[in-house]
């Protein structure tokens, strides 16, 4: 079971009380009658599986009820960082392979 | 003879026989009686199930898996493959799967074996074992039951019976079991000599401990150890550190612990048994078993290592074992499991077993040593002893069938790969074998690290640490007393700076050492006969798996370990492979010709040891298995004797049966007493939102399909809403109550799903709307009079709320006073009669509800369920989401294309989805009403449609019934259904084939039966 840092809470807690959402940073399209069904696909159903490094979105449904990021390697289980809705990730797949972070 | 006496010469001839006058930590003025398999039994105070069984010369406690072969015990802990044992005294208290090694004795425990067929002595199965083995070879699930698939009924029944997997209790379980949860900065597994210094030092840093040990007593193999530490008896030592311990606020010491699974970011699990050495059934009060959930800091694994016997052939009779749990039976139980003993051996440890049996007094057949020349300390004293030592040879074979007879001896070469020598038969009944020791990295599998092998201990060490993870002692191969002490300090040590704590001061107690020469690596001894032809040499006992089977399974092309594995299912069920892996993994390797390191093992799983369902369950069992939730009318409706069903978490009157009432003679009698008079619903269980700010507007635009821009205070409308793919997910009636303030209701099922997407959207894509979201459910009860009577009712509770039907009208809603209460009245409707929502504070509910039946006496009030709450919206065509819908269904879908906004100016939620090239096309299911031909007839639903049923098969489908109810007020069935291009088939016939051959042919017509121009509810 996870110990997840809730960057609203301020405080690590069990996983139980969070709900996965998947990945994260997936926007609306802003006009969504403009795009065509295949962007309209990608957008809905298309999601990235990755191996290692993924930054996903999880819900605090049994605390105080905020959607929040979580930086995470799906292998390891390691979660680098949880952010706040809006913030960007200081650790990507793109920085841990440079060796910065 | 008489009976009596024949038991008493019978008890006194096996009373105890291998039990020892002295020594060992059982309490010999306590007695305890014991049953196995329906025969009394006595022991011990201080004796395991094993213990007091092999003291009364117990030898079979069971049958083997797949041959049928008798089977003693064989350890003397949680490695035991062979006695596992059913207990209980009473159907209900049934456990399968008990180690007889850990079962501490009590006063009136009752023991079976559980794998004999019909009895462990004589065993029917035995017979099949012996033609051959041919029934069950390797692999046999994958070959014998490809073929025929009818005869698996027929292997299944038997194989279950022969299989020794034990049976559940047929009763409910009497007792109770909790958890506990737990954080603390180190949490040590195991308190034998590395855990006990490793918790001692992080206790005297201040660090919050937790230690925890699987026996009933803390010392582990010091329990029954020959050493002394810092000059006193290792048990002794053990007792002091103990006292120490227990000192300290900051430490929790659990026995009878055992930390079952290693999870991720250091959550680990540990399965407490609390009474299971006390009674049958726990004492009233107390929880039988407890479950703690820790997530620790760190964590030191102290796990120490299970002893690894040697290969040779008919190595499973009954009187072989392991070296170390011999002496553990003499030095810990007083118990001598046999008379002349022969002791094989890889290595010096074992000598101790020689010792231990001839101090205690019986004879010592020869010590059989794989190695030429073996030198040290306890060889010494074995020679001391005049026991004789035969070098370079090994016990290749064994005779006997119930029990050991004899050994038969050979010499080896020096790598043990070929017998070099004609036999000697060594006469004897109790064959001790050790082939060194392999640690128990079992947990470490558990976080995902793979063992490494390492070539200097002969064994796997846990890999690289996954977690904050510390090892201390024999679980990484350090071995050698007073090296094991020491690494416990320094595993605590680095815990402790991690910890930022100040190092405490430990000093090392003296041990001493005894010299030894090194180990011989031999995981198969081998035979005359090639592996494939000698007698059958076991590897997992258990699971009956061979060095034969396992050099076949690797000759037919299973070259991965994991599939060795699956294939011979070595290391599989309750075992997890404790005593055989390391050996199987050796023999798989040897016969590809590559070593242990290339081939690597197997991945451990959680659990270690079998866990209860109890202790897994908790409290949560019974009726406390999942929340129920009430309303406030709840006990009316019981006091009434209505009829419940659960919707979600909600217990809601389903109906309301009078005496001699049928359920469907109380539901024409509801639905009727709505159209005609007056009915009354609880309704309370409507999800209720509380949405407020300047954003809420526009939110409400943005999340339904149709348009909020213009609802005036004072006014409802009814909103569908979709996911972005379209499809219809819930629906309900949200009400102006101010300008930036609404109240929106959710169906019942779908209100806590509707507040999670709201917040979702509201938080991730549209934070710029200042708005807020309240869950008000419980907060307000509402009872919905629904008839034509239902306005002249609600006048005569309220004075200050004008019903007039030009000011309040259908789709209003009014603030007021309602039998004295502040109510909200909102006119709206789900049966399309005059309906009230009369909303109140939910402690207010049951006031309010009994008012209205003091007043309503005279109009036939009727309080009606949710069945009948079916009927009457299915007569008007009302949907309900999640039944009539199953989120492949568009608003269009549904005919309710009314209910989506054409100019909204931002694009709503679902908009573009349901323009999807597939949402738009001709021919998708539409909601339709169904009528049957035949008007008495109601059809059931779910039922599939076809255009023919005489089609041959595959018949091609349209679609299926949604909603299908008998109408009391039409007098006939009423149906919804979902069918391709539905809505431009009106007139059509379509057929109902059912399972038992009747075939309803319907008519689709409107959905809407009753009323279809509204005016009932426009009054
Ligand atoms: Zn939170």
């Amino acid at each position: 079971m996870l110990h997840i840092y809730c960057p609203y809470c301020g405080e690590n807690r069990d996983q139980d009380e969070f709900k996965a959402k998947g990945e994260a940073h997936i926007s609306r399209p802003l006009d969504p009658m403009g795009c065509t069904d295949q962007q309209w696909g990608d957008y809905m159903f298309f999601r990235k599986n990755p191996r290692g490094v993924h930054h996903e979105m999880w819900y605090h449904v049994a605390g105080c009820r905020k959607f929040f990021n979580m930086t995470r390697d799906t292998v390891t289980y390691r979660i680098y960082e949880t952010y706040k809705m809006g913030e960007q990730p200081s650790v990507t797949a793109e920085s841990l392979a440079g060796g910065q972070s | 003879m008489s009976t009596v006496s024949s038991k008493k010469s019978a008890s006194r001839k096996v009373a105890q026989s291998n039990r020892l006058t002295r020594g060992g930590r059982i309490n010999r003025n306590k007695p305890l009686k014991f049953s196995y398999n329906g025969k009394t039994y006595e022991g011990f105070e201080g004796d395991t199930l094993a213990s007091a069984l092999l003291a009364n010369g117990v030898d079979i406690i069971g049958r083997s898996f797949k041959y049928s072969r008798p089977r003693g015990i064989f350890a003397a802990g949680a490695e035991e493959p062979n006695a596992i044992m059913q207990l209980g005294a009473t159907e209900a208290t049934q456990i399968p799967n008990v180690r007889a090694t850990q079962q501490e004795l009590f006063d009136g425990l009752v023991s079976n074996s559980v794998n004999g067929w019909p009895n462990a002595d004589t065993d029917l199965m035995s017979y099949i074992g012996k033609a051959g083995g041919k029934m069950m070879p390797p692999g046999f699930y994958y070959k014998t039951f490809m073929y025929p698939e009818s005869m698996w009924m027929t292997y299944e029944k038997y194989i279950r019976k022969a299989a020794g997997l034990g049976r559940a209790p047929a009763e409910w379980d009497p007792d109770t079991y909790d958890k506990m949860n737990h954080h603390c900065d180190v949490l040590v597994v195991g308190a034998g000599p590395a855990g006990l210094m490793a918790a001692l030092t992080a206790a005297r840093a201040g660090a919050r401990v937790i230690i925890a040990d699987e026996q009933q007593e803390f010392g582990g193999s010091l329990l029954h150890s020959a050493d002394t530490i810092g000059g006193l008896p290792a048990a002794e030592w053990v007792k002091g550190i103990v006292t120490e311990l227990q000192r300290y606020e900051d430490v929790l010491l659990l026995s009878r612990a055992t930390v079952n699974g290693y999870h991720d970011h250091n959550f680990l699990t540990i399965h407490e048994r609390r009474t299971d050495h006390l009674t049958d059934r726990a004492p009233l009060n107390m929880s039988r078993q407890r479950m703690h959930k820790v997530r620790a800091e760190w964590v030191i694994l102290a796990t120490g290592a299970h002893e690894r016997p040697l290969v040779y052939a008919n190595n499973d009779v009954p009187g072989n074992m392991l070296a170390s749990a011999v002496s553990t039976y003499i030095r810990r139980y007083g118990v001598v499991p046999g008379n002349k003993l022969v002791l094989m051996t890889t290595n010096d440890d074992a000598y101790q077993t020689a010792l231990d049996w001839k101090l205690a007094g019986r004879d010592v057949v020869a010590i059989v040593d794989t190695r030429a020349n073996p030198t040290g300390a306890l060889i010494e004293e074995a020679r001391k002893l005049g026991i004789r030592l035969i070098p370079g040879s090994a016990v290749i074979d064994v005779e006997g069938g119930k029990r050991v007879h004899g050994a038969v001896c050979c010499s080896i070469d020096a790598t043990g790969s070929k017998v070099t020598s004609g036999k000697e038969v060594l006469t004897c009944d109790t064959i001790a074998s050790s082939g060194g020791w392999s640690p128990v990295v079992h947990l470490s599998c558990h976080t995902g690290s793979r063992p490494v092998w390492n070539d200097e201990i002969i064994g796997f060490v846990p890999g690289a640490a996954k977690e904050q993870r510390l090892c201390a002692g024999a679980v990484h191969g350090v071995y050698g007393l007073g090296k094991v002490l020491e690494d416990g300090v320094n595993a605590a040590q680095q815990a402790v700076a991690a910890l930022k704590l100040n190092q405490p001061e430990v000093e090392l107690p003296s041990t001493f050492e005894p010299v030894k020469s090194p180990a011989m690596a031999l995981f198969y001894v081998p035979h005359v006969k090639p592996v494939s032809r000698a007698p059958k040499q076991f590897v997992d006992l258990q699971n009956d798996v061979t060095a034969g089977g396992i050099a076949l399974a690797t000759r037919e092309g299973f070259e991965s370990i994991e599939h060795v594995k699956r294939y011979t299912a070595m290391g599989f069920g309750t075992d997890q492979g404790k005593l055989g892996n390391i050996n199987g993994m050796a023999i798989a390797a040897m016969t590809m010709g590559k070593t242990i390191a290339e081939t690597g093992t197997t991945i451990f799983r959680p659990n270690y040891t079998p866990v209860t369902f109890g202790a897994v369950a908790g409290r949560d069992a019974g009726h406390l298995f999942d929340v129920k939730r009430f309303t406030a009318m709840h006990k009316w409706h019981v006091e009434q004797g209505a009829e419940f069903e659960d919707v979600g978490q909600w217990k809601r009157p389903w109906y309301y049966p009078k005496a001699g009432e049928s359920m469907h003679d109380a539901v024409n009698r509801e639905s009727k007493a709505v159209r005609d008079s007056v009915g009354i619903l609880d309704a309370s269980t409507l999800g209720k939102i509380d949405i407020q700010g300047p954003g809420a507007r526009e939110f409400l635009n943005r999340i339904y399909t149709n348009a909020w821009a213009k609802l005036d205070v004072g006014k409802c409308r009814y909103g569908l809403m979709c996911h972005e793919d379209g499809m219809v997910f819930d629906d309900g009636v949200t009400s102006c109550l101010g300008d930036n303030h609404f109240l929106m209701t959710t169906t019942t099922g779908g209100a806590a799903g509707v507040m999670e997407w709201l917040e979702l959207w509201h938080q991730t894509e549209w934070p710029e709307l200042e708005v807020y979201f309240t869950s008000v459910t419980d907060h307000w009860s509402t009872l919905t009079i629904s008839g034509p009577n239902s306005r002249k009712l609600l006048a005569e509770l309220t004075s200050d709320i004008d019903l007039d039907k030009d000011t309040f009208k259908f789709m209003d809603w009014r603030a007021g006073t309602v039998a004295g209460v502040p109510a909200r009245v909102f006119r709206i409707s789900f049966t399309g009669e005059l309906s009230y929502e009369i909303n109140v504070q939910a402690n207010y509910g049951l006031h309010v509800w009994e008012k209205l039946f003091e007043h309503g006496a005279k109009y036939n009030l009727t309080p009606y369920g949710t069945e009948t709450m079916h009927v009457l919206r299915a007569e008007k065509g009302f949907i309900i989401v999640g039944q009539d819908t199953d989120g492949s269904v568009t608003p269009f879908d549904l005919n309710m294309g009314w209910a989506v906004g054409k100019n909204k100016p931002f694009s709503f939620l679902g908009q573009r989805g349901m323009q999807r090239e597939d949402c738009v096309r001709d021919n998708r299911k539409q909601l339709v009403g169904l009528k049957c031909s035949d008007s008495s007839v109601v059809l059931p639903e779910g039922a599939q449609l076809v255009d023919n049923p005489k089609h041959p098969v595959p018949v091609p489908m349209l679609g299926h019934v949604t909603s299908s109810y008998y109408s009391p007020n039409l007098g006939h069935g009423v149906a919804m259904a979902l069918i391709k291009g539905g809505l431009s088939r009106m007139g059509d016939k379509v057929y109902a084939p059912l399972r038992d051959g009747r075939v309803i042919e319907a008519e689709i017509c409107s959905s809407v039966f009753l009323d279809p121009k509204g005016e009932r509810q426009n009054v």
